[in-house]
């Protein structure tokens, strides 16, 4: 039955899946989702393209004030010995400040990423299941062995694993880029690069980084992705109209009927996130993100609620997606 | 056991009624032609059968039941259901790579073999293929899929004749054997004729016809009646008559062949003149029964 020659290289990667064939005739349920996945990122290149824009972009920006910084320091160096002396005293003044002003670009590096990671989450996952039915490749797809489910969770996990692993992998990137970008130009200007590279305290900011993106944009927002991959599914057409529109209408009615805003509340609590509530006034945005412990987020019922919330909409997709053909 | 088994299979969008109690037995082995008028049910029922609608009445493919068995049920069964259904983001290469990866009965060496033939390379886009290109890549998609029933639904649809000729050539030839099932929709009836075994007629949601190939032969007898024949011939009562070129042609079920011969030439019809004969038939009783 098995006519698979193993001898090409092409074939190399299939011996796994030949293998288990002899045995059982069935593959193992990962290899379809390992390829439903990949076929997600060769549809989807905006999914790395996009924050890696973001990154290149910000690069240059930061590339241009760094070397423009640098211009200003000669000058101010250039002066007599004195002057420099106050300058390094005023330079010196508050080590809050100091601290400010180097994170502050590898911040708004951060926030940039993700935040274009989060926007090519909603769009990818409003168009995920609604695309296929529109060029009608829904009956390709749907004439290979792959059950509904495996396609709805390989569609869930990008906007829930794939793009904040993307987004947190490619702004350390970015932020060592910064980090040798500053150190190059900055050299021989007479500024300590080595107060540079303490001052951001890499390791500390990347893992609270890593941190909230796990928690935060992968499991607190897992909700949203759900409800738009079920949008996705069932949507005859328009499917942003019919994302947004309910919520919107929703919060509308309540404000008018009882004058009240539980549920622009309960979205504007779940966007925000859990930390913002205990954000003490003035802490920057990395230790905002550590104001919650592990130990406080994973026993939020807000966090196990919406993860159940996803999870109906999921099933409730899989069962809508099995309906739907072409449109 | 047969490929598919139906009793009565009812499925109704709202109040239009696209399969009305059909019984069906396609036995393993056959190329079947499902043939119809548009509106007729046929691609409900092709739909039915892959697991693609819910239905009411009892259904078996391959043994399962294809609604809910149809995870599994699509490791043995493949369908072409539109040409233009590959997703046109996609690469040749990516699309072997795909089905290579979910499929566990695919042989990617078969369909490069398939794909060598055809002027298809590899690397380019399907948005960038011609129609009949994607159809080749559709096809040579599915060849290479072990599987034991193939459906294809107006395949050919769009396509030019050597195209056409090339993709029932190839099905044939490199695809079948008598151990797969081929299921086939197509208004093209006359360039599938020489490749059936099996030919349906479908209308209005129920199977009105349903024969094999050598019963076709033997049974049917197109005759075209000369003039002074005429009352003889009718007498036979002919199941349909057509005048062409000032020439009567009556088509019989049943007959001797001898006898026919006496009043004109003999042969056997096209199937697509006696599916003019019986859905054209149907549609003018029912005509008489609402009138």
């Amino acid at each position: 039955m098995n006519t698979t020659s193993n001898d090409t290289p092409l074939n190399s990667n299939s011996n796994m899946a030949t293998d288990s064939q002899m045995t059982s005739q069935a593959i193992t349920p990962t290899r379809p989702m390992y390829w439903s996945v990949r076929r997600e990122l060769w549809e989807n290149r905006l999914i790395y393209l996009a924050p890696l824009t973001a990154a290149i972009v910000f690069l240059v920006g930061f590339l241009i004030k760094t070397i423009v910084l640098r211009h200003r320091m000669h000058g101010l160096l250039t002066l007599n010995a004195q002057q420099h002396d106050a300058l390094h005293g005023l330079m010196a003044l508050s080590a809050q400040q100091q601290h400010d002003a180097f994170s502050l670009p590898y911040e708004t590096a951060s926030v940039l990423i993700m935040g274009t990671a989060f926007l090519v989450g909603i769009f990818y996952s409003l168009d995920a299941l609604y695309g296929e039915r529109r060029d009608r490749s829904i009956l390709f797809w749907k004439s290979l062995p792959v059950s509904d489910l495996t396609t709805v969770l390989s569609k869930v996990v990008i906007p829930i694993v794939i793009l904040p692993l993307l987004s947190f992998a490619i702004t350390i990137v970015t932020q060592f880029a910064m980090l040798l970008l500053s150190s190059v130009v900055l050299l021989g200007s007479g500024v300590g690069i080595s107060t540079l590279w303490t001052q951001s305290s890499f390791i500390h900011e990347s893992l609270m980084f890593f941190y909230h993106i796990v928690t935060v944009h992968g499991l607190w927002y897992a909700p949203f992705y759900g409800w738009l991959l079920l949008i996705s599914a069932w949507a005859p057409r328009a499917p942003f109209i019919w994302a947004f529109l309910p919520p919107f209408v929703i919060c509308g009615a309540e404000k008018l009927a009882f004058n009240t805003s539980y549920c622009l509340d309960m979205l504007q609590h779940r966007l925000t996130g859990p930390t913002v509530s205990t954000r003490p006034p003035g802490s920057t945005l990395m230790d905002a993100m550590a104001a919650i412990t592990p130990i406080q987020f994973f026993t939020l019922p807000g966090l196990w609620i919406g993860l159940a919330i996803c999870a109906a909409f999921l099933v409730v997709a899989v069962q809508v997606r099995r309906h739907r053909g072409p449109i | 056991m047969s490929c598919i088994e139906a009793r009565g299979l009812r499925k109704a969008f709202g109040t239009t009624i696209a399969l009305d109690g059909v019984n069906l037995r396609v036995e393993e082995g056959r190329i079947v032609g499902l043939i119809g008028p548009n509106g007729a049910g046929k691609t409900t029922a092709l739909n039915v059968i892959l697991g693609l609608t819910p239905y009411q009445g009892e259904l078996r493919v391959l043994g399962r039941d294809p609604w809910t068995e149809r995870d599994q049920l699509m490791r043995d069964v493949c369908f072409i259901a539109d040409v233009a259904v590959l997703p046109r983001w996609m690469r040749v290469s990516q699309a072997l790579s795909y089905v290579e990866g979910v499929h566990p009965r695919f042989d990617r060496a078969k369909a490069e073999g398939f794909l060598s033939k055809t002027s298809i390379n590899q690397h380019s886009k399907i948005r960038s293929l011609s129609k009949g290109m994607v159809t080749q890549l559709h096809l040579a998609l599915v060849m290479a899929i072990d599987a034991k029933l193939l459906v294809l639904d107006e395949p050919t649809l769009g396509l030019d004749i050597l195209f056409r000729k090339q993709f029932y050539d190839s099905l044939l030839n490199d695809y079948f054997d008598r151990n797969r099932t081929i299921i086939v929709t197509t208004h093209q009836v006359e360039e599938v004729q020489h490749v059936l075994t099996d030919v349906m007629f479908m209308d209005r949601g129920r199977f009105i016809f349903n024969c094999s190939m050598e019963e076709l032969e033997s049974r049917y007898m197109e005759v075209m009646v000369h003039p002074e024949h005429l009352a003889a011939a009718r007498a036979f009562k002919p199941i349909n008559e057509r005048q062409v070129f000032g020439r009567n042609i009556m088509l019989f079920d049943h007959g001797d062949r001898s006898q026919f011969a006496g009043f004109g030439d003999v042969r056997t019809p096209s199937i697509a003149d006696l599916f003019v004969a019986m859905v054209g038939n149907q549609t003018n009783a029912a005509r008489g029964e609402a009138q």
